[in-house]
């Protein structure tokens, strides 16, 4: 073997060598990638969980912070754990004593759920029309459904009790036209809460609804129609199957926020709405409770993590079934 | 027995003017705002028949299966279908079922749930449809695929389930938009006469649209060429390529050349070509052309024979140099460019494995034909 022979081996070894160091660097980049995101959930969420659920556990006190035990160092090692001793599940168990926060709960997601199929009741055709409508229409629909988002949601929320009240416009339209006699009472029962998350939360609903319909090609509808379908049938046997990634997204992503909501409930609701994002408020700012407020915080935490898991399961079929 | 007749034989409904058109356009005219998709067409398809619409894409081939199948409607004119006008009646209440280009397979059911949707929204009887669906699996080759997903399946085997699904119904008429125009080359010659033989066993009426015309060739009894939403020719494949009715038709079929000229002399069938340069072609099928008219002689390049020498005997003869040539295996085809100026194509079988002398670039090179191997366009 000649020495040129033996230099350009050496000179591909080289490259080989460099290329090998690319990749491993490739792989430690694409790891670096990866880790970002799981950083920001462990500083902004798992470590405030931990807190919450390490305040739950504790007792409260007059002192700042209200709690007690506050977990430190100062008194070494064996203070810490003489400050471990002292948490216990007490709040939880005052939590099943008192049937108020049961009631919360069940109230909670009962006007959740309510509000939620309200919600799809009136997404669905407006996704529908949507992604029926002609191509060149369908950004400037987009735009819209996105549009109140430029405002404040506690503004919109206020401009509706000035619609609900019975003073208030709807009240005045409707006597006016001499549809009622008397004023309507909307605002401060369960109907304003309605109102106000089908209302606020509109478009989570829409747009996962509008992507699943819009992507549905045409063909199918006219296919199940040649099969001898009526049009209403086609709708129940291919349409709405077919959109129900984007059902079950849409729901979940009104439910889940809709359940622990304060606002609404807070603002149009008036003061005997009973849902759970009203009693930890009140346990918290009213009566300054965190221990309490944080064991309801984690129950509510618990009792979401079923719909959010159907939700993340939901997700991954229909990315599954793109492929 | 000369004849440009129908490949099937004892099948020319078209022929016998007795025989009753199962479908029927009649003046059909559909407008799509100032877009004219199809402009006051007449046409008739017969029961049982293989019949093709072949054209480019826009030339109105597809409007026309839409309006079969019911998902458009006439702006005016009439379908009649066995008789029955279809205007009005929706496409779920025709007995036309159609197999779509893009297949159109429900991606949430099964293949089984597939072939089965259309017979379960006739309400057949649960055994029935099971022992018809299970009859359908068995005709097109998928019975361990009953259980699968749409999207588990290969292309072809996607065609097949369409295929099931659009037959399951026993449909009067079965039309079929582009039914190979996703497979590959070797599928879809394998497939074109399986469907072939499907409609002679099933004895259905097939409407097939087609952009391919070896396709249409190859599978139809009858094929109309489509151009601008009017028919150009309806014809067997066999009339289409040997006795086009037009220069479009000619051209858009096959490989062809044209050698355009004026009739100087006509005596009964045989007619005197002079082409600008002078050149003369003596032709026999004159068809309806006069003397003194201007037109176009179109011959296929199979029809040509080329040789060193001028061929002894040879009616129409001339003379140029081999200016390209391609060796296909089968066949060779030569580009000759004519004294003239005009460029001839003619191919030649290559029935020896060698030839004596053989032509190459540049060589001169006679072109012959004999006077019935063309025709004579006036349109």
């Amino acid at each position: 073997m000649s020495e040129a022979v033996i230099d350009r081996e050496n000179g591909a070894v080289a490259a080989k060598g460099r290329s090998l160091a690319g990749r491993a660097a490739n792989a430690v980049v694409s790891r670096l990638v990866i880790l970002v995101p799981y950083l920001w959930l462990l500083i902004f969420f798992l470590a405030p969980f931990v807190i919450v659920f390490k305040i739950s556990l504790s007792q409260t006190a007059i002192a700042m912070p209200p709690y007690d035990p506050v977990l430190s160092l100062a008194d070494g090692v064996s203070g810490l754990l003489e400050q471990l001793r002292q948490l216990s599940i007490d709040n939880y168990v005052w939590l099943t004593e008192d049937a108020l926060y049961f009631n919360a709960y069940v109230s909670s997601v009962v006007i959740a759920a309510t509000s939620t199929f309200l919600t799809l009741l009136v997404g669905y055709p407006i996704a529908y029309g949507m992604a029926r409508a002609p191509a060149s229409l369908r950004p400037t629909l987009l735009m819209l459904v996105i549009l109140p988002f430029w405002t404040s949601f506690l503004i919109r929320v206020y401009a509706w009790i000035g619609i609900l009240k019975p003073e208030g416009l709807l009240n005045q339209f409707l006597m006016a036209l001499n549809i009622i006699d008397s004023p309507l009472i909307i605002l401060n029962t369960h109907t304003a809460i309605f109102i106000g998350i089908v209302y606020s939360y509109l478009p989570f609903m829409i747009l996962p609804l509008y992507s699943s319909l819009e992507k549905m090609d045409y063909s199918l509808i006219e296919a199940a129609k040649d099969l001898g379908c009526t049009p209403n049938g086609a709708f129940w046997k291919i349409t709405f199957p077919l959109s129900l990634p984007g059902v079950i997204a849409g729901c979940m992503l009104v439910f889940i926020p809709a359940v622990g909501e304060f606002v609404i409930p807070d603002l149009l609701g008036g003061s005997q709405t009973l849902m759970i994002g009203k009693t930890l408020w009140n346990e918290f700012f009213a009566n300054r409770d965190w221990p309490v407020s944080s064991a309801v915080a984690v129950i509510l935490l618990l009792i979401l993590i079923v719909p959010i898991m159907i939700f993340q399961n939901a997700q991954a079929r229909a990315q599954e079934q793109e492929r | 027995m000369k004849s440009l007749g129908s490949i099937r034989r004892d099948f020319a409904p078209w022929a016998d003017p007795g025989a009753k058109p199962y479908i029927s356009f009649e003046n059909v005219t559909k407008k799509f705002g100032d877009f004219i998709a199809v402009n006051d067409l007449s046409l008739n398809i017969y029961e049982r028949e293989f019949f093709a619409l072949l054209g480019a894409s826009g030339c109105g081939k597809s409007t026309l299966l839409r309006m079969l199948a019911g998902f458009d409607e006439p702006t005016s004119g009439r379908i009649l279908l066995d008789g029955q006008d279809l205007r009005g009646i929706p496409p779920y209440r025709r007995p036309v079922n159609m197999m779509f280009q893009s297949y159109a397979l429900f991606p949430h059911m099964t293949v089984e749930g597939n072939i089965a949707f259309g017979l379960k929204q006739d309400n057949m009887p649960k055994a029935e449809i099971e022992a018809r669906v299970k009859e359908m699996l068995r005709l097109v080759k998928l019975e361990q695929f009953a259980k699968r997903k749409p999207h588990q399946l290969s292309g072809g085997q996607r065609q097949r389930v369409a295929l099931a699904r659009s037959v399951a119904k026993r449909p009067k008429v079965l039309l079929l938009d582009e039914p190979l125009g996703a497979l590959d080359k070797k599928l879809r010659e394998e497939t074109q006469f399986e469907l072939m033989d499907l409609q002679q066993s099933l004895g259905l009426t097939f409407v097939v649209v087609t952009h391919d015309q070896e396709e249409a060739m190859t599978m139809a009894d009858r094929i109309a060429i489509l151009d601008k939403g009017e028919v150009m020719q309806v014809a067997t494949p066999a009339e289409v390529y040997e006795a086009p009715g037009s220069r479009f038709v000619a051209g858009f079929v096959g490989n062809v050349n044209m050698f355009e000229g004026r009739v100087a002399a006509r005596d009964a069938g045989i007619a005197r070509i002079t082409g600008a340069s002078g050149a003369e072609i003596i032709v026999e099928n004159a068809g309806d052309a006069e003397t003194g008219n201007a037109v176009s002689f179109a011959i296929r390049p199979e029809k040509i024979k080329v040789s060193s020498r001028r061929p002894e005997g040879a009616v129409n003869a001339m003379e140029g140099e081999v200016f390209d040539l391609a060796y296909l295996g089968d066949m060779t085809v030569y580009h000759v460019r004519l004294d003239d100026g005009q460029v001839v194509k003619a191919s030649s079988l290559n029935a020896s494995r060698v030839t004596e002398d053989p032509l190459t670039w540049n060589d001169r090179a006679w072109i012959s034909f004999p006077p019935d191997a063309g025709v004579v366009l006036t349109r």
